[in-house]
């Protein structure tokens, strides 16, 4: 077999192997050429740098081959198959990354006077004005850095509206199959979480939840559609009870790409929603972030919107900085400078391409071919609740019970079969969960490829062929890793070789 | 609709598969009347020609800072970006991947972690660092919120030298969070006193390095006070590029340092998004918030990466995390991280000192213009100049003759809070990118408005 072939390099045809870049350095290369510095007498003040840092030096030709040979080493959406619940992974065009590096927005400073960036601004007010129709809201937040922040900034917005009006409130409610972000951000806002049940229909439990809700509840934090891909039926009633009780209602908004054009979340009762830019409108998720998390407002909380924003002023767009006039209320800033802006030119790009009839048809796709995944698999795996689904299909593992296969060793095998896994045991309302996400970026054709491998892999695993699972993957550069022993004994930087070390003392 | 794949011929199979008679029956469980009948008023879909067109024209409204003679720092700075370092970022490969929690098909992006961590604790003079954060704001906050975990006590002393967004930053993330930060005020005269504020309660004294005036300190007593009376010290840096000419934090006693690293590989991007650098000393490891990558080895021994340290985190502790934070800024992380190879130690090092002698010849044509005083006794690539009238509308005039003259002091502060003695300084920063011409440019246009 070609796999057991042994090379004498440990390259194995394109698939090339490349050490660290502190092990390839050499004094006296460069990557960079510069200019001899002005002589001048310093003004450090005594502090200058005397101890080497240890950097290695490389030349520009080293330094390409070494990304491009670890980017190898990567699956992304540009590679194939990226099914990963609540992740959203969907096409990321290539324009938008090239309006985003446009010199008049890549190279503005933050601190400009404001009428040489009205164009900024303008751009910045014109994403906001797609968002704000999309759900269905009065008003967006848009500094917020990220999906996490963006929860933090609606659950600080509803603090600073409830402690104004001299009522401050100890709990918040967060459902069972909730992100983890939900109870961190309601911890970190000084709330007690407090934990609602799902129901056999895998939503809200309705008469638990009226059980906890009294008048010492700031908010409830609710994704909508959940966690597990339904809609939640009685929301509106939920909005209803939750403003009843005098509470505000936080929607996570990780999951818009299921209704966005075809249900405004506005329409709903909600208080607040973060929109992930980087799962609903495709600005790239680049390996772990940046992200960029805006915040749509109901009126109540408008007031008490973070610094800075824009406004329409006399002289064309202005920008609220201060703790005054517009901004008297704000609870406060959350980053530095305005927002993720380049993550802003990117989802408008997005969102004029598709327009209103492309933003309903995607998401009506992406739905399409969720149920299409749970249609066709559902004699095949183990659905955990009746359909219709939203955007994502979920599982549990049942139908590897007695196997010796777990939800891992599956996910595992699905790799080899050059699928990225879907989401793995969350949510946590479902033992062994796989939790699908396709968007509406695929074609039927790759979708019935995935569908084949599933049918195999199961067939496989009831046949008794654990080891096959257990194995798995065997065809990717690296194998399972130990992440055990990771934890146990962190190496989180390279050091130098120890003999090296005393040489340099 | 170009990115859709999906043909109305595929659509009605696909529907005929699940048995549904069209799209509206998957949407059934939503609650009657929500489910819009027509679009939202937005215009239709557009091809990519139309699109660029109008993105464009928003753009072309700026005067960006790269077609201008510019003096802006106060927190991002302009920097040239070699174009290796847009070219690997781009490669779909880093940018359309998901955060690696699926190692064996991750390794590209855990080994540029792992590589970047070991540059940002090295340049920063600490043991660890984690693999980013959203920016150097967020990151001096999660730094307050850690220390107050580390010393378990609730007060830290915010230096009057913190960049204001900073504090305010830190105000807000870490005072919602239960500190309680209290802010020195603006030290543009460079002579607090924050050994006298430490006491018993103090879990961390938060100063930067050079500080928002630009001033550049020796931090090695206040280490030594902080210490002294079990508290941290939290070293703030806003330019990262100052590390190469200037004594590393680590060095100097710092227990946490938060930094901006948007001068390494970034464009300014109108000032997001950027990248947070975090390092701390490895006692202090398990408190630190973040991803973290860390080294491990197949099943067949062969050395790999991991995401690791996750039981700090949201996605498994929940309510009990040490932060809600569940991304870093990978992207340009990695920008960050093919630029600082590209520089290795020569490059830095010269880098940071080109940016520090431009700056000294900067300071030295205004400080020798009439009526214009520089403040620093120290700086790295920025200082503060006092002005004959207020810098606001000198920084107004400067930008009608397309001069970017630097950043007013008073735009940072709210109107009135400290009374009008910051409101002639201005903030003028130097870089590799600055010309002789630029510096002529802005004598010449300095000297018409005044």
């Amino acid at each position: 077999m070609a796999d057991s072939l042994k090379t004498i390099t440990g390259n194995r045809g394109l698939q090339l192997e490349e050490p660290l870049i502190f092990e390839q350095g050499g004094p006296g290369r460069l990557g960079v050429d510069f200019a001899e510095p002005a002589s001048i007498k310093n003004r450090l003040g005594g502090t200058e740098r005397t101890a080497p840092i240890g950097l290695p030096d490389l030349s520009e030709p080293q330094t390409v081959r070494h990304y491009t040979r670890i980017s190898q080493k990567n699956y992304g959406i540009d590679s194939g198959f990226y099914p990963l619940g609540s992740c959203t992974m969907k096409h990321n065009p290539r324009l938008n990354e090239k309006l985003a590096r446009l010199p008049g927005f890549a190279s503005l400073h933050p601190m400009q006077p404001l009428s040489t960036v009205q164009g900024a601004l303008e751009l910045i007010d014109t994403c906001a004005h797609w968002l704000k129709v999309i759900t269905g809201m009065p008003a967006v937040a848009m500094s917020p850095a990220a999906g996490a922040q963006g929860e933090l900034c609606g659950m600080m917005a509803i603090r600073a509206a409830l402690e104004d009006r001299g009522d401050a409130r100890k709990r918040v409610l967060v459902p069972e199959s909730a992100h983890g972000t939900n109870p961190a951000t309601a911890a970190a806002c000084g709330y007690a979480v407090d934990s609602i049940p799902a129901n056999e229909r895998g939503r809200v439990d309705f008469d638990a939840l009226m059980k906890k809700l009294d008048n010492d509840v700031a908010a409830i934090m609710l994704t909508n559609p959940n966690t597990c891909g339904l809609f939640e039926n009685d929301i509106i009633r939920i909005a209803d009870a939750v403003h009843q009780v005098g509470a505000f209602f936080y929607c996570d908004g990780a999951n818009l790409n299921a209704i966005m054009g075809n249900v405004r979340p506005g329409d709903l009762g909600i208080d607040c929603m973060h929109i992930n830019l980087h799962k609903t409108f495709s600005t790239p998720h680049g390996g772990g972030g940046p992200g960029a998390g805006p915040v749509v407002l109901s009126e109540p909380l408008v007031p008490y919107a973070p610094l800075p924003f824009v406004v329409h002023g006399e002289n064309g767009f202005d920008l609220v900085e201060h703790k005054h006039g517009a901004g008297e209320k704000s609870f406060g800033r959350l980053k530095g400078f305005h927002g993720q802006m380049g993550m802003f030119i990117r989802a408008l790009a997005y969102m004029m391409s598709h327009g209103s009839d492309g933003l309903a048809q995607a998401s009506a796709d992406a739905v399409l071919n969720a149920n299409y995944l749970l249609a066709e698999l559902k004699d095949t795996l183990s659905p955990s609740f009746d359909g219709p689904c939203m955007h994502e299909c979920l599982f549990d593992d049942s139908f590897l019970k007695d196997t010796g296969v777990s939800t891992l060793d599956f996910a595992k095998a699905m790799i080899d079969e050059g699928f990225h896994p879907m989401t793995m045991y969350f949510p946590l309302v479902v033992h062994g969960a796989l939790l699908m996400e396709p968007t509406e970026s695929e074609t039927k054709e790759t979708l019935d490829q995935f569908i084949a491998a599933l049918k195999g892999l199961t067939a496989k695993a009831k046949s008794g062929d654990a080891d096959h699972f257990h194995q798995a993957p065997r065809l990717t550069p690296w194998r399972r890793l130990d992440e055990t022993t990771a934890a146990r004994h962190p190496v989180l930087r390279w050091s130098p070789p120890k003999d090296e070390a005393q040489a340099a003392e | 609709m170009r990115y859709l794949p999906l043909t109305d011929a595929d659509r009605a199979d696909m529907l005929a598969a699940i048995g549904a008679e069209g799209i509206k029956d998957l949407y059934r469980d939503v609650p009657p009347g929500a489910l819009l009948s027509a679009a939202v008023d937005l215009p239709a879909h557009q091809g990519e020609m139309d699109v660029e067109r109008a993105v464009s024209a928003m753009a072309n409204k700026n005067l960006n800072a790269a077609e201008a003679p510019s003096f802006l720092g106060a927190g991002a700075y302009r920097h040239h970006v070699p174009a290796t370092v847009d070219a690997m970022i781009q490669r779909g490969e880093f940018l359309t991947a998901y955060t690696p929690y699926q190692p064996e098909v991750s390794q590209g992006t855990l080994q540029y972690l792992f590589e970047f961590q070991t540059q940002v604790a090295m340049i920063a003079g600490m043991e660890v660092a984690n693999a980013s954060m959203y920016d150097g704001a967020t990151a001096t906050a999660e730094a307050v919120m850690m220390a107050g975990r580390v010393a378990k006590r609730k007060k830290a002393i915010l230096s009057g030298g913190l960049h204001p967004h900073y504090r305010d930053a830190t105000q807000t993330i870490a005072g919602f969070h239960g500190m309680t930060p209290e802010v020195a005020a603006p030290d543009w005269q460079g002579d607090e006193n924050l050994i006298a504020a430490i006491d018993g309660e103090t879990a961390c004294v938060v100063v930067q390095n050079p500080d928002f005036f630009g001033r550049v300190r020796d931090l090695t007593r206040l280490a030594d006070a902080c210490h002294g009376a079990g508290a941290l010290l939290v070293v703030v840096v806003t330019e990262a590029v100052s590390l190469g000419a200037i004594t590393a934090p680590g060095d100097m006693g710092a227990d946490i340092v938060a930094a901006e690293g948007q001068s390494i590989g970034n464009a300014l991007n109108y000032g997001g998004p950027t990248v947070g650098l975090f390092a701390v000393r490895q006692k202090h490891l398990r408190q630190m918030p973040g991803r973290v990558c860390g080294e491990t080895a197949d099943i067949d021994g062969k050395r790999g990466w991991v995401l690791t340290l996750s039981t700090r985190e949201q996605h498994i502790r929940r309510e009990k995390a040490t932060s809600n934070i569940c991304t870093n800024s990978g992207l340009c992380a990695l920008a960050f991280s093919v630029h600082m190879t590209l520089l290795g130690e020569t490059g830095f090092r010269q880098l940071a000192a080109i940016n520090h002698a431009n700056a000294v010849r900067l300071a030295d044509k205004l400080d020798a213009m009439a009526g214009l005083e520089v403040l620093n006794d120290t700086f790295f690539n920025e200082f503060t100049v006092r002005l004959p009238k207020p810098a606001a509308g000198v920084v107004d005039d400067l930008a009608a003759k397309g001069v970017l003259g630097g950043v007013p002091v008073s735009r940072l502060y709210a109107r009135g809070a400290h009374g009008d003695a910051m409101e002639n300084l201005l903030l003028v920063a130097a870089t590799e990118c600055t010309t002789d011409d630029d510096m002529e440019a802005l004598v010449r246009s300095l000297s018409e408005v005044l």
